[in-house]
């Protein structure tokens, strides 16, 4: 067995102070300035730690409080109320809410798992990745339990082709040649970002971050510089540029390339596997309605990798766009049927926001996916797209420390990884390999409706 | 059946223990008071007190808002001097979440301190997370005429937790609901004791959790639920002996096919003695239990108790994979009486999100499947099923026997009660700040036992009050003719009000 697959975390502060759902508004007016006031008593000393005399009654947003509303019903005057945190509810979109970029915030200064007490409070279910929940195993199955490391759990997966039998020549050697395998300790590789303020603080930040993992970053062909090419062998290059100036002596620091779909992207394949045979070759495709044919299309040629995307919300191309769960259980079933979904790797990326949505999207059809997002929030961008626009970072992105941001990243993952662990050990499965298409061991609420609400109201 | 003559108990006001109860509306009075006295008398809902300067609208969540206007005891538009102001209340906003709204906890709330439903415009009924409990109504008959006073008075709500036809005893409880396990550590003893209390007064049960049998409990045995659960905390056959239900925990829905967790700091020297565990040191439940990886295995468990205590009857806590009803039949055929089915937006201590969120299926699909695949097998009459995790209400638990449970359990709905605002810390630092949740001596004492009892036993007698209000508004003289009754609800987002013969509610 390989050593236990491990991520060091240590707790990595925010530069700036943490924007919070809710904040104390507190009015002067009235005050009793009592001899014994209610801020003393706060059990998590809020009023303390922010060095305010509690004789004054200063407005306050505070990103200490914890909600208990102790001081706002014990305060003889009834001058302390809460109130939402405007800025709160202006962080990131209907995709990219609050709660999910603030909960990216903890993980990535902690290195820790989200947990809290009383119940579930979110909505029953919701669209996309929220419309479905994983199964788990109690009295018929054993489950596995990973997360405390008493039983191990792999995250490992490959990437690359699989032959899926071995040929003999006459004297009984054999003669069919193995493709080339990367294995990654985690099922995540770091894509490109849609948007991101300039510099190379950010992409250092990723590979430095895919070097402690074990993983990869994928990088611009264009935009390689010197500082880039020393860190080549945590890299895939995305062929954005000419392939021809990307000479033999390059490719052989590399283990994976991508290139884009177009007109014969396995005429690319060839060329670079004729250069560097060892290189693992990655098709990238625009998730859409034609991606399954595309995808078996691009198999029967020799495809050894897919990455399909889809958008940073989720979703293909085309005018009535599915969901990216949708659209891969479509295309894995469809390699399924057609016999040939065990010879290629399918690595999924776009709209990936939680911890959660790896596990579902594996279970979908993925045998790993490409994030983005994600590792910009763990280094606490807001999701405001201000950089999409020319605009300064407002916390300052592009002079980010790239010790920092990889530290961030590493918690982040390490978060992500432990909950993977929760997911995997819920339902009994010892390898992340095992998950990928395990349509069975999840609930979907489209089937769950029909089944259970779809006879109410009737009779008999 | 001895439940039909039960006494229940009586109501007594227990307002909130903090000098201002959360309410919807805030109620200021300007200095142009002259202090007439008027509000005090006009308000039949006691929201204002007499004070030496001007009257102290000091129980303003009583207040009916706006919505009062109609009425003439309307104080905003009677004061001679248009001193008072009837607003929002800043701070209500911010309460609760989707399952539990600020409403559903002010509902919940008016209810623990009057014994009675909101006269307030707050949805004490439903909850807003958008699917489930959220979307179902009952569909009720057009109320014709006035009805028959006092037709409701005997309506029995009365439900058998022992339908398997052994020489067990039958156990009836007056209300079709218990309480469920909270182990001493992860709450206080003060919290643990109201809620046994008020399970005993009530004529039911409440559940000890996995932490032990506090010396405290032992004048309730009788309303006792001893847990068995994977760690073995405290589990002795002294104690097993003690109870009338032996409940085993294979898993919980607030973290389904994960083990439990109490944090070091709630293992105090006396939650550490009764666990057999060292103070200050984290304690982990394994998950699953490492015995049992089978039906064969679970009947094994199910008979060591049976032999322990030849008087009990066994519970199964299970929680909702895609194979539940397997578990169930599964259950069933290794003789236990009543099967728990704990669902996953449930559960009360801490846990991981992403294990409360999206590990196995909310109750509201698993109760059904479960129901109808033991009708199937022809077992559904010799098994009592318990629906638990994400009940919140009244509503929720009727809906939940007419969906084919015969009762419910829970455990949320006693902390609000108790004043639990769902600020999701039950786990930080000295633990729950108010005093519900944790083991520290200071935060225990903010709660009196009376009050906590008194408290629990209000919002369970306004709970059965709504029960049999809408049983009787069914046509149904016995909780037990719900079960199952998929006719009588209707899913908003597949039958629209005009396919309904009816109103909604």
């Amino acid at each position: 067995m390989p050593p236990k697959y491990h991520i060091e975390t240590s707790q990595a502060p925010n530069r700036f102070p943490k924007i919070t759902r809710s904040g104390i508004i507190a009015w002067e007016e009235g005050c009793l300035k009592c001899a014994r006031c209610v801020k003393k008593d706060c059990i998590y000393q809020v009023y303390e730690k922010r060095d305010l005399d509690d004789r004054q009654m200063l407005d306050s947003l505070d990103s200490a409080c914890m909600d208990c509303f102790r001081c706002v019903q014990n305060c003889p005057n009834r001058l302390i109320h809460k109130g939402l945190n405007p800025a709160y509810r202006a962080l990131g979109d209907h995709y990219w809410t609050p709660e999910i970029i603030s909960e990216l915030w903890f993980q990535a200064e902690s290195g820790r798992i989200p947990v809290s007490g009383a119940g579930y409070g979110g909505p029953f279910s919701g669209p996309g990745f929220d419309a479905m929940w994983t199964d788990m195993s109690e009295i018929v199955r054993p489950t596995r339990d990973g997360i405390h490391g008493r039983e191990y759990i792999s995250t490992t997966v490959d990437i690359g082709r699989k032959a899926m039998a071995l040929e003999f020549g006459p004297g009984g050697e054999i003669v069919s040649r193995t493709p080339p395998v990367v294995e990654i300790p985690l099922p995540v590789i770091f894509d490109m970002l849609p948007w991101a303020p300039p510099g190379d603080n950010i992409p250092l930040s990723f590979l430095y971050g895919a070097l402690a993992l074990g993983t990869f970053a994928i990088v611009r062909q264009s935009a390689i510089n010197p500082i880039i090419r020393e860190f080549l062998p945590y890299a895939i290059i995305y062929v954005d540029g000419d392939p021809g100036s990307l000479h033999a002596q390059m490719l052989r620091s590399l283990k994976i390339i991508e290139v884009p779909d177009g007109e014969d992207p396995i005429a690319l394949q060839k060329r670079f596997k004729s250069m560097h045979p060892e290189l693992v070759v990655m098709i990238r495709l625009r998730l859409s309605p034609g991606a399954r044919e595309r995808s078996l299309y691009l198999i029967e040629q020799g495809a050894e990798v897919l990455h399909l995307v889809a958008d940073e919300y989720g979703l293909e191309g085309g005018s009535d766009p599915l969901f990216i769960k949708e659209r891969m259980k479509d295309v894995h079933l469809h390699l399924v049927d057609r016999g040939v979904r065990d010879q290629v790797t399918l690595i999924g990326g776009g709209g990936i926001a939680m911890a959660e949505h790896m596990a579902k999207l594996i279970i979908c059809g993925a045998d790993a996916l490409s994030i983005d997002i994600p590792l910009l929030v763990s280094m606490e961008c807001r999701v405001c797209r201000r950089c999409k626009e020319g605009i300064s970072c407002p916390v300052g992105l592009d002079d980010v420390d790239p010790l920092w941001g990889s530290l961030r990243i590493r918690n982040l993952m390490a978060a992500w990884h432990s909950q993977l662990l929760e997911i995997l050990g819920a339902m009994g499965i010892r390898e992340a390999r095992r998950l990928r298409g395990e349509m069975g061991r999840a609930m979907f609420f489209e089937d769950l409706e029909k089944e259970i609400f779809a006879t109410m109201g009737k009779r008999g | 059946m001895t439940a039909n003559h039960f006494h229940f108990p009586g109501i007594k006001k227990a307002p909130s223990r903090f000098r201002n109860a959360l309410g919807k509306y805030r109620v200021t009075i300007t200095k142009a008071c002259t202090n007439c006295g008027l509000c005090v008398d006009l308000c039949p809902y006691g929201v204002y007190r007499a004070g030496a300067k001007r009257p102290k609208a000091s129980c303003d969540h009583l207040c009916l808002g706006p919505s009062c206007s109609k009425n003439d005891f309307y104080c905003t538009e009677r004061c001679p001097e248009k001193a008072i102001r009837i607003l929002p209340n800043p701070s209500f906003e911010v309460l609760g979440d989707r399952r539990w709204p600020a409403e559903l906890l002010a509902g919940t709330w008016h209810m623990a301190e009057t014994g009675t439903v909101p006269h307030q415009d707050l949805n004490y009924k439903t909850g807003n997370s958008g699917g489930g409990f959220d979307k179902i109504r009952f569909i009720l008959p057009k109320k014709n005429g006035n009805g028959s006073p006092g037709a409701n008075e005997n309506i029995a709500t009365a439900i058998e937790l022992n339908r398997s036809g052994d020489i067990r005893p039958r156990v009836t409880i007056p209300v079709p609901l218990y309480l469920g396990g909270m182990s001493f550590g992860s709450v206080s003893i003060v919290t643990m004791l109201s809620r046994v209390r008020a399970a005993a007064a009530l004529g039911t049960f409440c559940c000890t959790g996995e932490g032990g049998y506090p010396e405290e409990l032992m004048d309730y045995d009788d309303h006792i639920i001893t847990q068995v659960a994977t760690g073995l905390f405290g589990v002795r056959e002294e104690t097993i002996r003690r109870v009338r239900i032996v409940e085993f925990k294979y898993a919980q829905g607030a973290k389904p096919g994960l083990g439990g967790h109490l944090l070091g700091d709630k293992v105090t020297p006396r939650v550490a003695q009764m666990r057999e565990a060292v103070a200050g040191s984290a304690l982990f439940s394994p998950f699953p239990f490492h015995s049992v990886y089978s039906v064969e295995d679970h009947k094994k468990h199910v008979d060591w108790i049976k032999e322990i205590n030849k008087k009990a009857l066994v519970s199964v806590k299970v929680s909702t994979p895609t194979d539940v009803d397997m578990v169930a039949v599964g259950s069933y055929y290794a003789g236990a009486h009543i099967v728990q089915l704990d669902g996953s937006y449930g559960g009360t201590g801490a846990a991981p999100d992403i294990a409360k969120k999206n590990i196995a299926m909310p109750i509201e699909y698993a109760l059904p499947k479960v129901h109808r695949f033991l009708l199937a097998e022809g077992i559904r009459d010799r098994i009592t099923i318990i629906a638990s995790g994400g009940i919140r209400s009244a509503y929720d638990m009727a809906k939940i026997i007419a969906m084919g449970a015969d009762g419910v359990c829970l455990g949320t709905a006693d902390l609000v009660a108790l004043e639990c605002i769902r600020c999701h810390h039950c786990e930080s630092g000295r633990g729950c700040a108010r005093g519900i949740a944790t083991t520290d001596g200071e935060l225990t004492n903010l709660m009196e036992l009376e009050w906590g009892t008194q408290r629990i036993i209000n919002m369970y007698s306004a709970w059965r009050a709504q029960l049999v209000h809408i049983l009787g508004r069914l046509g149904m003289r016995s909780v037990t003719e719900l079960v199952g009754r998929f006719d009588v609800l209707a899913h908003l987002d597949y039958i629209k009000q005009e396919e309904v013969e009816g109103e909604l509610d």
